[in-house]
């Protein structure tokens, strides 16, 4: 088998039930979208781990680097006024 | 022939012909084209292993002899085994393995949709169970075709090599003898003759955006019905039967 005989890669992300979110799981190899929803389907919900699916191209995804650090999240640090703790939440809210 | 011994013979066609498939799949385990694909094929042959498992349950409690489903899986005889011959044939590359697969689950689910309305509760059961199985296994099957088909010229040659290969054993899926004559007057089988041609348009519909095209002489083979094989099905029975045979006592 040559080395680049698998195909791009893909992100795989699976939603356990309808409403919550996806949630990222792991990444695949394909040759297209076809593919890689079938691959991701076999690989990653055989034991009921999810009703819904998406795979993105990895190439795809815009990631921040280690470097981003400070400048991107720090700032957030000293801003507790952002976080939601200053009112009550109604009972049986469960995501937000 | 009662009603009691059509049934049994019935169910053992069937449960043969996934027994058999789910052999011949199960070579590629560990040995697909890459991993995704490895465990997709694995996926497909344990669900045709867990199809005919229940299949071989329950032939064993309709012939009431005091055989297990572990004694017809692993001490019959070639002779003794009703599996369709295009299962027992080789995997070949991996386009004629998925060719094979892909002519089997269209014949499968017309089946099992039909055998799903039978008026044997377990049948109709099993049957309903398999469905959802099937449909996916042919989505993926189908798509791979299509794949090869339209893929390279390599690809393509090599898919258009085993359907020329494959097409003569195809006729057989639909033979029906007296074993079926008695039970499509109980509604229990399916009536193969009117699932013939939704299969042949719907395989002819695949090729078609395949860019595939069927072999123009085939003369087409027979035999399993009446337990004549070809020569593959020995091979694989002597490796699938090898280990309860040598250690008949021998448990997990």
């Amino acid at each position: 088998m040559s080395k680049d005989s698998q195909g791009p890669l893909w992100e795989v992300f699976v939603q356990k039930k309808a409403g919550q979110p996806f949630v990222h799981c792991g990444s695949l190899h394909a040759y297209d979208k076809e593919m890689a929803l079938e691959n991701a389907r076999d690989l990653y919900t055989r034991r009921s781990e999810g009703s819904a699916l998406w795979v993105v191209p990895a190439a795809a995804i815009v990631a921040s680097s280690p470097e981003d650090i400070g400048p991107f999240f720090e700032p957030a640090n000293d801003k507790v006024y952002r976080h939601p703790t200053f009112y009550q939440i109604p009972e049986g809210v469960k995501y937000i | 022939m009662t009603t009691q011994e059509a049934l049994f013979k019935y169910t053992l066609r069937l449960s043969d012909t996934s027994l058999i498939l789910a052999q011949r799949l199960s070579e590629w385990t560990s040995k697909g084209p890459f991993l995704e694909e490895d465990l997709a094929l694995t996926n497909i042959a344990l669900d045709i292993l867990g199809q005919a498992n229940s299949l071989l349950e329950y032939a064993a409690k309709t012939e009431s002899k005091g055989r297990s489903s572990d004694d017809l899986a692993f001490f019959r005889n070639e002779r003794e085994f009703y599996n369709t011959l295009l299962v027992e044939q080789p995997n070949g590359d991996y386009a004629q393995t998925i060719l094979r697969q892909c002519l089997i689950d269209n014949f499968d689910l017309l089946f099992y949709q039909e055998l799903a309305k039978s008026k044997d509760e377990t049948l109709a059961a099993i049957a309903a169970k398999s469905i959802k199985e099937i449909t996916y296994h042919l989505r993926h099957t189908s798509s791979w075709v299509d794949r090869f088909g339209n893929g390279t010229e390599e690809s393509h040659t090599r898919i258009q090599n085993a359907l020329n290969e494959l097409w003569r054993f195809t006729d057989e899926l639909f033979e029906m003898n007296e074993i079926d004559e008695v039970l499509l007057k109980d509604k229990i089988a399916v009536d193969l003759k009117t699932i013939k041609p939704i299969w042949k348009k719907q395989v002819d519909a695949i090729l078609e955006k395949a860019s595939l095209k069927l072999p123009e002489t085939v003369f087409m083979q027979t035999g399993s019905r009446n337990a004549k094989h070809t020569e593959h099905l020995g091979y694989i029975l002597a490796e699938m039967q090898y280990l309860p045979r040598m250690h008949p006592t021998a448990k997990w």
